[in-house]
């Protein structure tokens, strides 16, 4: 299908010794590439490599300190993302910016710049799903549908404009890898006719079953281009993060010891009005074991996991057990003291306050199971202590215990929040989403200290959606799926292609043929 | 051009040196904002900011003066950095001394150390439970306390003109909208002879000092923190946003009670319709010209007392009208929020190469 870029061609979009800077931080430093017609480009980087800021000057959003734009051979500036669009430029971010409340065919309207006659954009997004046989009903509202579902609204708005360049922010982060697959033939079939495409991210596989060019940026510069179709994803990640990949070991696993984490029948409304409803859930996490649940975002995991720290109680005290005791009625403090410990997702703003010193924030859930705050008075020197001691041990790059947690890297923010929970040795220990958005050698090290704390008796249960997160981590796995939970299984026993099954909801059952992926 | 780059980390001196930025040119544009009317403007504002200052005699009167103004601000700022956002002190301010006035009346002509304890308590309880509906409709009905806690003021304004024309009318007082005068039990001793000056500027000082150290040294200051500035975190780590909101309503409804019952019971001496001045409004520029913090409210107090007793100084030496010291005051709360970019941006001038 994809042929391979004709050399002659002038370029679609080239960059010239892009620069671009932000207070403290050289984003883009010289970068420079080109693009051609017909040809998909992985843009390849940690999170914090400059991809998005690069992106984002293409896209007219950001401008660049220095450095030219040509498109199609001609020196151009991008002012605005509307003056993008002119040009011929599409992009599908990774945050999608859709009404939830409205319908597919009123998002699509309000994304476009010119005034189109409803009949005439019915038949025109008609059309193009057609052509591109995209599964999307364009009457549906949006909150009932998969985000699957929604990045197809996005594509069809950018298709909608006949995009020349078409650039895709992360867009499998979210995917089943069947939808996955189903992504990657609409690309190839968008590039067949001559668009050109940018494609940002960080997963290698992709990129080499995907792409014919990459430019691999870290640190803000350009610091390889190879032929993904060639080059070993070994050698592509090393470039990638500038040393060698560090596996996590596995201590020998002593086997599955008592239960520590027993759900049974859990059941929670979700928060409106678009929250997910849990319903009947039910695991053990035992100790010495690391449990893990999959599953597609949107499916019930952020209220899985608040219902699980407390932050929403269930009416049912004996929904959730902790160590033989009944705990289901109580509050986030009093479940931290018995030994429970929560991360949510949410670094910012929920893990932590931005606006808070590490110190601070050590504070937040550190003062149930720690000697803080005697007597409700904060003792300022064990705080900084605590503050002291994740900082050293979870090798967290900052300042000191003073440094406001907004100041940190994510991944740096994230060591300390994982640090903060593990150094008070919970019992069980509950994450969501670990390593998402934390550099490569950061992610190892969470993993290595998530083995660890398993490995000395604790339960540990990790709620993610990278699947191969997964697969490095746990003993067992379940799905959740629009808030109802799969039955555990042993990793070992599990194929990839069926963990996407599970995660699509299919349970085991074998998908009807042409229905539409409803995920 | 002016470039505006966002600080990496807020700046701290900013933070500080802005409210004094604030202040230098609230005078500036006064300056030429009374100039330009035909006033003297130089000597306008060197009478409102300046003099109080300078002249020992004005000393008691500028105390006597900020003490309800910190008194109040001081409750109002926890509130603030919980994201409550009371602004019916007024009202609060008059129920703490409707309180403690009913107290005072059926105490009338008693003797006893315990009459003016009993007034403060009921002037507390009166301005918390005026706090208490803002509070209740917040927490239970998702209400917005701004529009309660506002339109509740003008209730208590009515409530009062009612009691001092009805059944709270001094009997003795010819017909004059009043209460009784209040007896030597039932008013605050002078700390200075001959002087105005009363126990609630130590009051003031040391409610200041406990608001510090819970703000900044108790699980109970951390939570109003956590709960202003990261529900979600604040959630996440057992607190409680609701007690929160009550806890703070609460207590800013009754420091603004006492506050009241201490004008009540001391520069007035009895209840008239002339009672309600507006300290409860002018304390939210207080609490904001203080950074919202107890030792930096004082200072704010101080600030905004001598606009009270300057203005009337301008009123005799260049005949400014009185409403010269609200003009004032509202000039530094909107030049205070201007000067506050400072906070988070740091502003230069570059030439821009096209």
């Amino acid at each position: 299908m994809t042929q391979p870029p004709d050399q002659t061609v002038c370029p679609r979009l080239a960059l010239s010794h892009i620069s671009k800077s932000f207070p403290g931080v050289k984003a883009n430093e010289d970068i420079s590439l080109s693009v051609r017609p017909g040809e998909i480009h992985a843009l390849l980087g940690e999170n914090g490599a400059g991809k998005s800021t690069l992106v984002k000057i293409i896209y007219g959003v950001q401008q660049a300190d220095e450095g030219t734009i040509a498109w199609e051979g001609e020196t151009v500036s991008i002012p605005s993302p509307k003056a993008a669009r002119r040009l011929g430029i599409g992009m599908v971010f990774q945050h999608f910016s859709l009404f939830d409340a409205m319908t597919v065919i009123e998002n699509i309207a309000l994304g476009i710049d010119e005034a189109v006659d409803r009949d005439v954009l019915k038949a025109r997004v008609a059309a193009i799903l057609d052509s591109y046989s995209l599964p999307l009903d364009p009457e549906r509202e949006v909150h009932t549908l998969s985000v699957g579902e929604r990045q197809r609204i996005e594509i069809v708005r950018c298709l909608l404009q006949e995009p020349k360049l078409l650039i895709m922010d992360e867009p499998t982060s979210v995917l089943t890898p069947q939808e996955v697959d189903k992504l990657f033939g609409t690309l190839r079939q968008i590039a067949s006719q001559g668009c050109a495409i940018l494609y940002i991210s960080h997963k290698l596989q992709e990129i080499k079953a995907l792409c014919e060019a990459a430019t691999i940026l870290r640190a803000g510069r350009v610091v390889a281009t190879c032929d993904p179709r060639v080059e070993s994803t070994k050698r592509m990640a090393e470039l990638m993060i500038g040393a060698e990949l560090r596996q996590v070991e596995h201590t020998a696993s002593t086997g599955a010891g008592e239960v520590r984490l027993a759900v049974s029948g859990l059941t929670l409304a979700g928060e409106p009005p678009f929250g997910t409803d849990l319903e009947g859930i039910s695991f053990e996490a035992r100790a010495g074991e690391i449990l893990g649940i999959a599953g597609v975002a949107g499916n019930g995991q952020s209220e899985l996991l608040t219902a699980l720290s407390g932050e929403r109680p269930a009416t049912d005290p004996g929904a959730i057990a902790l160590d033989g005791r009944q705990i289901g009625t109580m509050g986030a403090g009093p479940r931290r003291a018995l030994g429970l410990a929560c991360v949510p997702e949410e670094r910012n703003g929920h893990a932590a306050v931005p606006d808070f010193s590490l110190a601070d924030n050590a504070i937040l859930t550190a003062r149930h199971r720690l000697p803080l705050t005697p007597l409700g008075l904060i003792s300022t020197g064990d705080v900084n202590r605590f503050a002291d001691s994740v900082i050293k041990r979870f090798d967290v790059r900052t300042t000191g215990g003073a440094a406001l947690a907004r100041s940190l890297s994510g991944g740096n923010l994230q060591k300390f929040i994982m640090g903060r929970e593990i150094g008070q040795t919970p019992g069980v220990l509950v994450v969501c989403q670990p390593t998402w958005g934390v550099d490569a050698g950061a992610a190892a090290a969470i993993r290595q200290e998530l083995v660890d704390l398993a490995a000395k008796g604790s339960a540990v249960v990790v709620i993610s959606q990278d699947l191969d997160e997964l697969l490095e981590l746990a003993d067992r796995l379940c799905v959740i799926n629009e808030g109802r939970f799969s039955a555990p299984r042993a990793v070992a026993s599990l194929g990839i292609d069926e963990i996407g099954l599970m995660m699509g909801g299919v349970h085991g059952a074998a998908s009807p043929p042409g229905a539409p992926a409803h995920a | 051009m002016l470039e505006w780059r966002r600080r990496r980390e807020p700046s701290t001196l900013m933070l500080w040196l802005s409210p004094l930025i604030a202040i230098g040119l609230t005078m500036l544009l006064g300056m030429i904002v009374f100039t330009a009317m035909g006033y003297n403007g130089f000597h306008a504002v060197e009478s409102i900011f300046v003099t109080p200052f300078l002249e020992p005699q004005r000393w008691p009167d500028l105390g006597v003066k900020a003490a309800p103004l910190v008194m109040i601000a001081l409750g109002l700022a926890i509130g603030f950095r919980a994201n409550v956002w009371n602004i019916g002190a007024e009202g609060q301010y008059i129920m703490g001394a409707i309180a403690g006035t009913g107290v005072a009346l059926v105490t009338h002509e008693m003797t006893g150390w315990w009459i003016l304890p009993a007034m403060a308590l009921a002037g507390v309880l009166g301005g918390m439970a005026w706090a208490a509906v803002p509070a209740f409709l917040r927490v239970r009905l998702q209400v917005s306390e701004i529009l309660t806690s506002l339109m509740l003021t003008y209730v208590a304004v009515q409530a009062l003109y009612y009691l001092v024309r009805g059944p709270w009318k001094d009997p003795d007082g010819f017909n004059f909208p009043q209460t009784r005068m209040f007896g030597a039990d039932q008013t605050l001793p002078a700390m200075m002879e001959g002087s105005l000056v009363h126990l609630g500027i130590p009051a003031a000082l040391l409610i200041a000092l406990v608001a510090w150290l819970l703000m900044e040294k108790t699980t109970a200051g951390y939570a109003v923190k956590v709960v202003g500035l990261a529900p979600a975190a604040a959630r996440h780590g057992g607190f409680s946003a609701d007690r929160v909101t009550w806890a703070t309503l609460l207590a800013s409804g009754g420091l603004a009670g006492l506050a009241g019952l201490f004008e009540a019971a001391g520069p007035f001496g009895q209840l008239t319709p002339q009672f309600p001045t507006g300290y409860g409004f002018t304390a939210i520029i207080v609490a904001f010209l203080g950074r919202l913090n107890p030792l930096g409210i004082v200072f704010g107090g101080i600030v905004l007392a001598a606009t009270y007793v300057g203005g009337e100084i301008a009123q005799t030496t260049v005949r400014l009208p009185q409403a010269a010291t609200g003009m004032f005051q509202a000039l530094l709360l909107f030049v205070l929020l201007a000067t506050d970019v400072l906070v988070k941006y740091r502003i230069s001038w570059r030439v821009r190469v096209a």
